[in-house]
Parts: C-alpha cells; sequence; structure tokens
C-alpha cells in the first residue's frame, strides 16, 4: 500500500485505524498456495440454481437492464411480502415496508447510518459476522460487544445482554443462525431477549441470511414474538440459501418511517439493487424450493459427517444447528487460533479461520465451512486427524 | 374443452415431468409403529445418496446420515435383497469412446392382451438383449425403448425380424441417437470450475 504521509493524515481517522478484515489477510496467505482444501470459504459451493440463471439471461434478452424504482421491483417487494409473512410470521406492506438492497450488507450499512447518532451505543454477539464493528463505526455508533460461549452453544442470554447494556444503548444487532459458529435461537431464547428489549425499549436489527439452513430444528424468528415487529428491522437476502452470493440481493423490511429513511440514503447512494438481480429472485421466490430443500439437505449430511469426524478424532465441538460453519476448539493444543490455522495450512494444506477473525472471543476456535463437497471434506478430515496427531 | 390431442400433449409433458424428476416412492421396510416413519425417511436419503454416488463408503455414508458403518450395510443389504438396488452400473460418457454401437429410441405401440393388459407383451420385448431399457408411456405411443446395436442395419434387423412380427406389436417408429448431453442425472461435458476465492467471509 502507498502510505504517502500527508495523504495518511487527511484519511477520515475512523477508516484509517479500523484493521482489514482478518479474513482477507488469510485470504492473502491462502491464495499464494497450491492444492489447499479450503475450509474457509463462507459461500456456497452450489451453482445457483439453473431456473434463476435462465430466468437472468431471460431478463437480459427482454431488455430488463434499467433502473428499477428505488425501492426495488414492486412484483419483488410483493412475492417477498408474501415469503416473509408465510416463513418467518410477520406481515410487511410491499408498498412502503420493504427495500430491495445490494446484499444484506447494504441493508445493514443503511439501517445504522439512518439510525445511529453521535454516541449511540450497538449491542451485538461475538464471534459474528466479520464487518458488524466496522459498518457500527463507519456509522458513527459505539460497538459494544457481547461474547458468547461454546458451553451454551453460543446463544444470547438476556444477563449476557444485561450485563453489557447501557442507558446509551440503542440498537441490538442479531445473527441466528450464526456466522461463524452454527448456533440458532430457540423460540424460548428469544423470548427472553424479546422483553429485555421492550422494557429497555431497544430496537432490533436481525440478519437472518441463514434462516433456511438449519437442521435439526425449524427457524424462529424475533420478528414473530409479540410487540418486536415495530422495532426490529428485518433483513434478508438470496447469497446463501439460493446460492446467489454474485448476485448481490438482499432485502429490509420494517417499520415504513425506518424504511423511508433508508430509502433516502440508498436513493442518493445505490439508486437501486441491480435490475437483473431482481429479476432473478423473483424467479427464486417462485420455482426453487426443491433445489433449496436438497441443498438443505446436503449440507445437513455434511454438517453430520463432519461432526462425526471430529468426535472420531477428539475434537471438541458444540453441535452447529444451521448455517453451514462448525467451529471447533483447538485450546487443548496449546496454540492460538491464529498459529494453529497457519500450521495446519502449512503443513497439511487445509484452509481453515481463525476464530479471532470473528471478534476476541473466538480465540481458541477455528471456523471450518462445510460448503465444500463430501470428497473434500473427507479428506479435510484425514489430513487434520493427521495434523492433530502429531502436535 | 381440450381437442384430444392437446390433452395426450398436456399428459405427455406432465408425465415428462414427473419420470424426469422424482423416483417410485420408497417402500417401507420398518416395523410399523412409533420410530417407523423416521426409519423411512432414513433409508430414503441412503438410496438417495447411493442413486448418486454408487461407490461411497459404508462408513462415509454412516456419517452423514449419524449411524454406523454397520448399520448402513445391513439396510443395503435388505434393500438388495428386497429388489429395490437392483445393481450397480458406471455411468459412462460413450460419446468418448471409440465404440462401434447405435443406440435407437423406439416407440411402438401395442394392443394390451386378455388378462395380461400390457404387461405381457411389454416383459417379452424387454427380455431382448438389445433392449436396455423399455417404459409404458402415456401418449401418442405405449411403449419407449431403448434399443444398442452396432450399426443402423443391425437394429433395423432387430425391428424387422423381431420386434414388429411380435403379435400385439402395431407400429413401431425408430429414431438414432446422436449424441448424449446428460444422461442419469450427470452432464456429460460440463467441466466443473469453482470460481470462489479460496476464503470468503
Amino acid at each position: 500500500m502507498n502510505d504517502s504521509p500527508s495523504l495518511r493524515n487527511r484519511l477520515n481517522p475512523v477508516v484509517r485505524d479500523i484493521p482489514r478484515s482478518g479474513i482477507r489477510d488469510f485470504f492473502d496467505i491462502v491464495s499464494t498456495m497450491r492444492d489447499v482444501i479450503s475450509l474457509g470459504i463462507g459461500e456456497p459451493d452450489f451453482d445457483t440454481p439453473w431456473p434463476v440463471r435462465e430466468a437472468t439471461i431471460f431478463a437480459v434478452e427482454r431488455g430488463a437492464t434499467h433502473y428499477s424504482s428505488n425501492l426495488g421491483y414492486l412484483e419483488l417487494r410483493q412475492a417477498l411480502a408474501q415469503y416473509v409473512a408465510r416463513h418467518f410470521g410477520a406481515t410487511y406492506n410491499p408498498e412502503h415496508e420493504i427495500l430491495i438492497t445490494v446484499g444484506v450488507s447494504e441493508a445493514l450499512d443503511l439501517a445504522l447510518r439512518a439510525l445511529v447518532q453521535p454516541g449511540d451505543e450497538v449491542l451485538y454477539h461475538e464471534p459474528c459476522y466479520v464487518s458488524y464493528r466496522a459498518t457500527i463505526l463507519f456509522a458513527g455508533g459505539t460497538p459494544l460487544a457481547v461474547p458468547t460461549h461454546a458451553a451454551n452453544g453460543f446463544r444470547l442470554t438476556r444477563a449476557m445482554l444485561e450485563a453489557r447494556c447501557t442507558p446509551r444503548t440503542k440498537i441490538l444487532m442479531l445473527n441466528f443462525p450464526n456466522n461463524p459458529t452454527g448456533a440458532i435461537m430457540s423460540r424460548a431464547d428469544l423470548e427472553d431477549i424479546a422483553a429485555f428489549v421492550r422494557e429497555r425499549d431497544l430496537l432490533v436489527i436481525t440478519d437472518e441470511i441463514y434462516a433456511e439452513m438449519t437442521y435439526d430444528t425449524p427457524h424462529t424468528s424475533i420478528v414473530s414474538l409479540p410487540g418486536l415487529r415495530e422495532r426490529t428491522l428485518f433483513l434478508h437476502g438470496f447469497s446463501k440459501a439460493w446460492a446467489m452470493t454474485g448476485y448481490r440481493l438482499g432485502y429490509a423490511c420494517g417499520p415504513a418511517e425506518l424504511i423511508e429513511a433508508m430509502m433516502k440514503i440508498h436513493q442518493y447512494t445505490m439508486l437501486c439493487a441491480s435490475s437483473l438481480s431482481q429479476k432473478a429472485a423473483l424467479e427464486a421466490l417462485r420455482r426453487t424450493e426443491t433445489d433449496v430443500s436438497e441443498m438443505v439437505g446436503e449440507y445437513r449430511r455434511r454438517r453430520n459427517f463432519i461432526i462425526n469426524a471430529f468426535t472420531g478424532m477428539g475434537l471438541e465441538c458444540h453441535r452447529p444447528l444451521g448455517a453451514f460453519y462448525a467451529f471447533p476448539s483447538v485450546a487443548k493444543f496449546k496454540l492460538t487460533a491464529q498459529e494453529f490455522a497457519l500450521k495446519l495450512l502449512a503443513d497439511e494444506k487445509v484452509a481453515v479461520v481463525p476464530g479471532t477473525a470473528f471478534g476476541n472471543c473466538g480465540e481458541g476456535f477455528v471456523r471450518c465451512a462445510y460448503a465444500t463437497s463430501l470428497a473434500n471434506i473427507e479428506e479435510a478430515m484425514k489430513r487434520l486427524q493427521r495434523f492433530i496427531g502429531k502436535l | 374443452m381440450l381437442p384430444m390431442a392437446n390433452l395426450a400433449c398436456f399428459i405427455r409433458a406432465r408425465s415428462g415431468l414427473r419420470s424426469a424428476s422424482t423416483h417410485p416412492p420408497p417402500r417401507q421396510y420398518a416395523a410399523p409403529g412409533h420410530g417407523a416413519l423416521v426409519i423411512k425417511v432414513i433409508m430414503d436419503e441412503l438410496l438417495k445418496l447411493l442413486r448418486r454416488d454408487a461407490r461411497a463408503t459404508h462408513e462415509s455414508l454412516g456419517r452423514q446420515l449419524n449411524q454406523s458403518a454397520d448399520a448402513i450395510a445391513q439396510q443395503i443389504a435388505a434393500y438388495e435383497k428386497a429388489g429395490v438396488i437392483r445393481g450397480y452400473q458406471a455411468v459412462l460418457n460413450e460419446d468418448e469412446l471409440d465404440l462401434d454401437m447405435v443406440t435407437a429410441v423406439i416407440e411402438v405401440k401395442i394392443t394390451p392382451q386378455r388378462e395380461g393388459g400390457f404387461n405381457r407383451i411389454a416383459g417379452r420385448i424387454s427380455r431382448f438383449p438389445e433392449v436396455r431399457s423399455a417404459y409404458l408411456m402415456s401418449g401418442a405411443y405405449d411403449l419407449l425403448l431403448f434399443v444398442e446395436g452396432r450399426n443402423l442395419r443391425e437394429i433395423g434387423t432387430f425391428v424387422s425380424e423381431k420386434l414388429s412380427p411380435l403379435e400385439g406389436v402395431l407400429s413401431t417408429s425408430t429414431h438414432f441417437m446422436l449424441k448424449t448431453y446428460k444422461r442419469l442425472g450427470v452432464l456429460m461435458q460440463v467441466e466443473h470450475s469453482d470460481e470462489r476465492l479460496s476464503v470468503t467471509p
């Protein structure tokens, strides 16, 4: 990087001082090596279902290559309203309570920028997706990390929130099923959180990008609990369950005033999400139920495989109940997560991501994504077993 | 009301769809009772995995389905004994082999027979070694055969000397296959490449 001192001093200090994502650093190392089996990829290995790709081609042919309305095509918002009502138990008016965004990442950024004033605190649980802390800081907020623990399956409890929440806390961010731990929250777990949120008059931003991927019990959204819809922004998108990461398509559902505020930022900065991606998403909602359930079935079998393999080699791992990540503990080997990951990569050419990339409390853990073929997982487990046998 | 021809097309299209996406419903081998449903679901999943890769080891299948390798072996043996699993074959890209072979798809109209319906004559036709596959169809014809021979003449001889003279065969229509794009769910030409970055959030 060009480190011109005069320019460096003129950079926004918030941006300048924030470290690059640890994932990025790790990628730079892995990308110099050959024949690596990567359990480090946080995106589906499946191809986007063919009906969706075919619909994209058709959209190009038909000329759907212009701007859509700022909120997104109404037809897509209507289909999303139905989908969210059926699967998440909350009804939204597609005219002014749903906004189509460039991935959930944009939606999260818009929400924080629309809500946060200097000094406002935003609670979020760690280990978590790499962007949360940075996005809160960029919006001028104060991030308050709440550590979660393997002992209770990396779930969030009321007591943990009480320990961190202050009168300046404005927002609680949730992400279940969770990247990187694979944790989910039961209805009872969420009811405790919901009661706390109502008592403290907090707003909730819930990122439910992995909602379709739960393996033992169905997903529950906090937005379906009494009194939460009015104070919650629900975020979802097509990247994971529909294997559409490159389409960059997400959406936000929430109270009209918040959606309107987010829409203004979106209007002036992004204008609209890709019209082609929106057409593809409409097809995804209409015609891919079987594709999605087949992919989820495959992830479930891989999850079973990887957990049984960990058990077989004596590696401690809480049972991941959603998303496509296992988060085993490597603390007993007396190496940091980073050292473990680097040594595993050097010795056996298996890439896993150190848990510290997802927050300080990820120390002692590594993230193993099972969004890769079973053949790769089988080989990776053989190598991992050999590796820990020598430690 | 739909004209008959359209109706036939509609039914054929529908049945085509069905045969492409599903397979016969699995029979239930577990003893009836409280646990039966769970066992049935697991067995279905085992068959699905075997249909995709019959060479998967019992240990790997067991880990995926949360069962022991022995339990998997027993289930497979039971399926074999019951005739649900009828065999294991490699899926070849025959276009890549310098084979002295042509495949014909033959539509056959037949008359159903008293007491045997279509089954007796379909059974007779299926026994010819040249016939690789045979299906009863709805629509404009009754049987669809996939027949292999060394060349066009050999197929022609099969049709004129063996198939057509059979009692109950009314007519045949023969089409030759030129190239295989997909067979048994496997694409023949696509090279798979993973364009994802090696580590992503």
